[in-house]
Parts: structure tokens; C-alpha cells; sequence
């Protein structure tokens, strides 16, 4: 080791995490599986960032590459500017919060905490001030000599997070921190971190499966699929414009639609579907008679009787099913453009829904919710 | 739980009351004639109650021998085969690497192979390498069976532990040692432990297998054999019963410490 602490900054700005074309590749019955490949990322200081996909995307194994559990196979991983290439776990600035919590069964609340500044040798004072002041930050104080299996599950979630945090670690690391939760309990603690992670103002890599969590809770996300990531954004971003077909049927519920384009113009192009349907999306570099996909989000079309207007992109169909969900009513439309076509509706006024099934009704949106997918063909 | 008849209650009471009487008869028996004034060689009738055998407990100086004989050899080869298998089961219950099938495979043999064929093995192998039979072929031929049962009672702890705990120490800054003695060592406690018990208790009554390796090294077990046929004196009854109300006590301890250290369950909030 050089004199530089592991992960201490080498400059005053940089990324707090950054990923150097890493690749991870395992080999299992004589197959190669690579379960990270060629991931360039940068996560600022303070932030709050998740890292979104279903399981198998390499999520979990970006963030063991940040902890120092796996090495990369190419590569490198930077904290805080300095490569840690080959430092081990133990030596790294950064803590990890487990899903399974993993704490130390045999220890109660306080010698949990206690256990990283222990090893570390901080001082028997400090360690009982610093440790007594993170069991006041999640809310714990009064059960120290309390053992884990005595907890309830949202405590024991807690404690991990104590026993990562006591260390004011440069980041850190949560896998599916929420996930053995209930509901309830789950909602309760994104709201709970949130809070945390402003008070401590350390940065957090967060890793889910759910999208709820990660777009309420995140300053960004990158959304991950086999190993790459499709795109890296705010949440807002992620949700609103999703970059890749993946990432739109992945975020929250989104409507494939395509066709042929009819016009071409530039930075627009427009399908047409006979006199009932036109649909105008910006995209670049699109040639008449391309074939083009696009996305556009339930919540927001229109859904009603009469013909839109003009600057409108619209489309007619049939009603094959209504739901009412008490604050929205979701209706499915069969449409030319994209077979089963959701239409999230607020229930804005009380009384009949706007169609039932077997209605045709106009679909309509603003040509600024057209999203579309790769490049026009 | 639901409440049950009375006589299915009392039913089950009286069946478990015979179940142990039924098991702890013959030790009763033992422990009963450990008090007995015997005058002849032979111990098997009442002929009224005497401390006489506890005053004179050492008195034959070959069968003193022979407890203590018995009582080192489990010592040591519980204390060697403890850790050797402790250390085993941790590699098998935790990793998978070439060969573990083959030890995995190897333990399971050592555990059922029949006594007389293991101790007949070993007497020919120590013929066959001319190595004289006494104290210390008796030790390693203890160690190499009481290995196989620390090894299986570990590895069965071992994995049913959660990697991430080890994981998180090392996140925490926790070398490979301080893990060990720190976080893996604590949580496999209770299945060392069986362990232990389990070898220390096959190693002080084994009787085949020492006496295939013995040579003229005796043991308990071999000297009471030996002293069926001239008249077993009174001693062996106390220092059975010694032996037993020692094996009785370390149990209830163990009992106790494991109810303790399981017992707050876990509660909501």
C-alpha cells in the first residue's frame, strides 16, 4: 500500500464511485457468463443513486465491485479518484448494507455497531458517543443491549444501516436493503433513508428491483439490463423519456406503438393511420416509408368521444376493458397503432366512466409525449 | 396448544415414566451396587450398604490406571479431533472445491463403518508398517473415528449460516483471523460443542477398536472385560457411576447454556 489511504481523495471534486470500463465475467460449468460488461459510471458525492434493473441485470455485482467482494475482470474501480484495484473489502471506505442485514446474531444492537470503529481501534469513549448517536438517528436508542432476533425486521434493518453508517463511510452500499420488508414497513423506510441520507449527506448506491423505490427516492438512476446499462438519468428522465424498449416496458407501465412513416420532416416524423390515425413523434433522421417504434406513457392520453384537435397526435379504438381504481380508472384500447394500447384517466369528475367496453373511443396526446425508441429504420 | 383429555395426559405420563425407568435401569443397578458390602469375588448380590468401595476407590492400582488411561485418551483425542474436524466441517459446509465430495464421502464411511472392521483394518495396517500397538496407536485410532462426527455435526451448522455475516465483517474491517474468532467461531459454537460431547463420548467407552489397537495398553472398558472373568470388583460400579454422574452433569450444563443462549425468541415491537 502507498501511504494514501484506500478511497481517500485524491482531489477536492471528483466522483465519489467511479466504474472504468469494468467488466465481470464468471465461469460456471464451463461457461462464461459475464454479469457486467464494459460499465462506464460515475456516482457524484451526496448522492443518491440506484441502481434499477430485474435481477440477473448486474446490479447486485456492481455494487460487490464497489465493496471489494468481486474483482473485476477488466477494468478498474475508482474511489474518491484513487483505484482500489486489489485492496480488499476490509481496507475499503465504503460499507455495505445487506438484504439479508446480516448481522451479527451473537451481538447485541450496540456491539453490532460498535464492530467497525472497534476494528479500527477508535477509542472506547468515541465509540460509545459516535455509536450512541447513530442508534438516535434510526431511532433505536434505548435497545443496545437488546440481541438482533429480538428485533422486529424493521429494527434489525435499522441496526445494518447503524453499523454501516457509525463508520462514516466515503459511500454507501445498500442491496435490496427494503426488500424482506412488508409494505407498509417498506414505504416507511424510503421516506426514513431519504431523511438519513440528507442528514449524513453521504453518498448512497442503492440497489433494487423496484421501480417505485428507486424513482421516489433517487437523485439518479441507471437502469441496468444483462449486464449494461441502458440509461443513466433522474428519475424524471428515466420514467419520462426511457431511452430503450427495455426501459420502457421495465419503468412503470408504457404503450409500444409503431408503424410506418407516412411524413418526414425535421426532427419529426408521423405515422398515419388512415383518417383515424396520426401520431407525430420528434425524432431525427427519419426517411418516408422507415418503420418506426415509439412509447408513450397511460397517464399521459386522453381518452373521449369526440375527435381531437388537430395539433393533437390521435388515434381511434375499441374499449376491451375497464378497471376502476377509485382516484383513476385504467382503460385497455385496441388500437391500428399497438394492439392493447393503457389509458391511465384521473377521475376528475364523480359519476359515469368516460367508455365502457365495446365503445370506440379517440385517443389523444400531446405530440411531446411521442418517445421514440432506437432510431427510425 | 389444544387441550388435551386428562387420561390421554396421564396416558402419556405414565408411558414416558416407563420409557425412563425402562432406560435407566441398568445404570440404577450399577450405582446400587457400587453400595454393596460384597465379601466374595463375585458382586451380584445384596448383601447390605457400604461406602466402603468409595474410601477404597484407588485401591487397585491396574484399574486406576486404566480410568485414567481412558479419561487422557478422550481428552486428547476430543481436544485434536475438535479441531482438526471443526475445521473440516467449515471447508465442507462452506465451499465447494474438488475433492470435498470424495471427504464428504470419506465421513460418511468413517461414521458407518462397523467397529470390528475398523479396528481390524487398523491392527493389520499397524502390523503391516510395524508399528507397535499401545497408548498412542489407541489416541490416533480415536482421533481418526471421533474426526468424521465433529466434522458432520459442524458442517451442518455451517451451512445453514447466512455468507453475508462473514461478508459484513469484512466489510467492517475485519481481517480473515478476527472473523474467525470473532463472528464465524461464536455462531458455530453450539455444533463444536455437540461435537466435542459426541467424541469425548465414544472415545472413554470404546472397547473394539481399542482393543484391536491397544497392544498392552488397557483402557476402562477393556479391564472390566478383562475382570468378567475372575469377579469385577465394586470399584468399577463407583467409577461407572462417577463417570456417569459426570457425563450427566456436563449435559444438563450444555442443556441449560443452549436453552439460554435461544431462548428470548423473537418478539414485535
Amino acid at each position: 500500500m502507498t501511504s494514501t489511504p484506500p478511497g481517500a481523495p485524491a482531489d477536492g471534486a471528483g466522483p465519489a464511485i467511479e466504474f472504468a470500463g469494468v467488466e465481470k465475467t464468471y465461469h460456471a460449468r464451463g461457461e462464461t457468463v459475464a454479469a457486467v460488461r464494459g460499465l462506464d459510471l460515475e456516482i457524484a458525492r451526496g448522492e443518491f443513486f440506484s441502481l434499477l434493473g430485474p435481477s440477473g441485470c448486474g446490479k447486485t455485482t456492481t455494487l460487490r465491485l464497489a465493496g471489494g467482494f468481486e474483482e473485476p475482470t477488466a477494468g478498474e474501480v475508482f474511489l474518491d479518484g484513487a483505484s482500489v484495484t486489489g485492496v480488499p473489502a476490509s481496507r475499503r471506505d465504503v460499507n455495505t448494507v445487506f438484504q439479508s442485514y446480516a448481522l451479527f446474531p451473537h451481538m447485541n444492537v450496540f456491539d453490532n455497531v460498535a464492530f467497525g470503529l472497534r476494528r479500527r481501534g477508535v477509542p472506547k469513549g468515541e465509540v460509545k458517543a459516535r455509536v450512541g448517536g447513530m442508534l438516535d438517528l434510526v431511532d433505536l436508542a434505548g435497545r443496545e443491549r437488546r440481541r438482533p432476533a429480538e428485533l422486529s425486521g424493521g429494527q434489525q434493518q435499522r441496526v445494518a444501516l447503524a453499523r454501516a453508517l457509525v463508520n462514516r463511510p466515503r459511500a454507501l452500499l445498500l442491496d435490496e436493503p427494503l426488500a424482506a420488508l412488508d409494505l407498509k414497513l417498506r414505504q416507511a423506510m424510503q421516506v426514513e433513508l431519504k431523511r438519513i441520507q440528507r442528514e449524513v449527506g453521504i453518498t448512497f448506491v442503492y440497489v433494487t428491483h423496484d421501480q417505485g423505490e428507486a424513482l421516489s427516492m433517487s437523485d439518479r438512476v441507471a437502469v441496468m439490463d444483462e449486464g449494461r446499462v441502458e440509461q443513466l438519468g433522474t428519475p424524471r428522465e428515466v420514467y419520462e423519456r426511457p431511452a430503450t424498449r427495455f426501459v420502457a416496458g421495465f419503468i412503470g407501465t408504457s404503450n409500444l406503438l409503431g408503424g410506418e412513416i407516412a411524413e418526414a420532416g425535421p426532427g419529426t416524423a408521423v405515422i398515419s393511420y388512415g383518417p383515424d390515425g396520426r401520431i407525430e413523434v420528434p425524432v431525427g433522421g427519419a426517411a418516408e416509408g422507415g418503420k418506426l417504434e415509439l412509447t408513450v406513457r397511460p397517464e399521459k392520453i386522453g381518452i373521449g368521444r369526440d375527435r381531437p384537435a388537430d395539433g393533437l397526435c390521435r388515434i381511434r379504438g375499441t374499449v376491451t376493458e375497464v378497471v376502476y381504481l377509485g382516484t383513476s380508472t385504467n382503460y385497455t384500447v385496441a388500437t391500428a397503432a399497438g394492439k392493447d394500447v393503457v389509458v391511465f384517466s384521473q377521475n376528475v369528475t364523480s359519476g359515469e366512466d368516460v367508455a365502457a367496453r365495446g365503445d370506440v373511443v379517440w385517443l389523444s396526446w400531446d405530440p411531446r409525449h411521442s418517445y421514440a425508441l432506437g432510431e427510425p429504420r | 396448544m389444544t387441550p388435551r383429555p386428562r387420561e390421554a395426559v396421564s396416558g402419556l405420563r405414565v408411558y414416558t415414566l416407563l420409557l425412563i425407568a425402562w432406560l435407566l435401569l441398568p445404570v440404577a443397578v450399577m450405582i446400587a451396587f457400587g453400595f454393596n458390602d460384597a465379601h466374595g469375588k463375585q458382586n451380584f448380590r445384596w448383601e447390605g450398604f457400604t461406602l466402603r468401595w468409595y474410601a477404597h476407590l484407588l485401591d487397585k492400582g491396574d484399574l486406576t490406571t486404566a480410568v485414567l488411561n481412558s479419561l487422557t485418551i478422550a481428552l486428547l483425542s476430543t481436544l485434536v479431533s475438535t479441531v482438526i474436524g471443526t475445521l473440516a466441517g467449515i471447508a465442507l459446509g462452506r465451499h465447494r472445491f474438488r475433492g470435498g465430495g470424495a471427504a464428504n464421502l470419506v465421513l460418511l464411511m468413517a461414521i458407518s463403518c462397523p467397529e470390528i472392521v475398523m479396528g481390524a483394518s487398523l491392527l493389520s495396517m499397524f502390523v503391516t508398517f510395524g508399528v507397535p500397538r499401545g497408548y498412542p496407536t489407541v489416541l490416533a485410532a480415536h482421533v481418526m473415528f471421533s474426526i468424521a462426527f465433529v466434522a458432520v455435526t459442524v458442517r451442518a451448522r455451517v451451512a445453514r449460516l447466512d455468507p453475508a455475516v462473514e461478508e459484513a465483517a469484512r466489510d467492517l474491517g475485519a481481517g480473515p483471523w478476527t472473523r474467525f474468532r470473532l463472528v464465524t467461531l461464536p455462531m458455530i459454537r453450539p455444533g463444536v460443542v455437540a461435537g466435542a460431547l459426541l467424541a469425548f463420548t465414544l472415545s472413554v467407552d470404546d472397547f473394539v477398536i481399542t482393543g484391536f489397537t491397544g497392544g498392552a495398553t488397557v483402557t476402562f472398558p477393556l479391564w472390566i472385560y478383562g475382570s468378567t472373568r475372575t469377579g469385577t470388583p465394586p470399584q468399577v460400579n463407583v467409577m461407572g457411576t462417577l463417570i456417569f454422574a459426570s457425563g450427566a452433569l456436563i449435559a444438563v450444563v450444555v442443556a441449560r447454556r443452549t436453552a439460554a443462549a435461544a431462548g428470548p425468541q423473537a418478539r414485535d415491537r
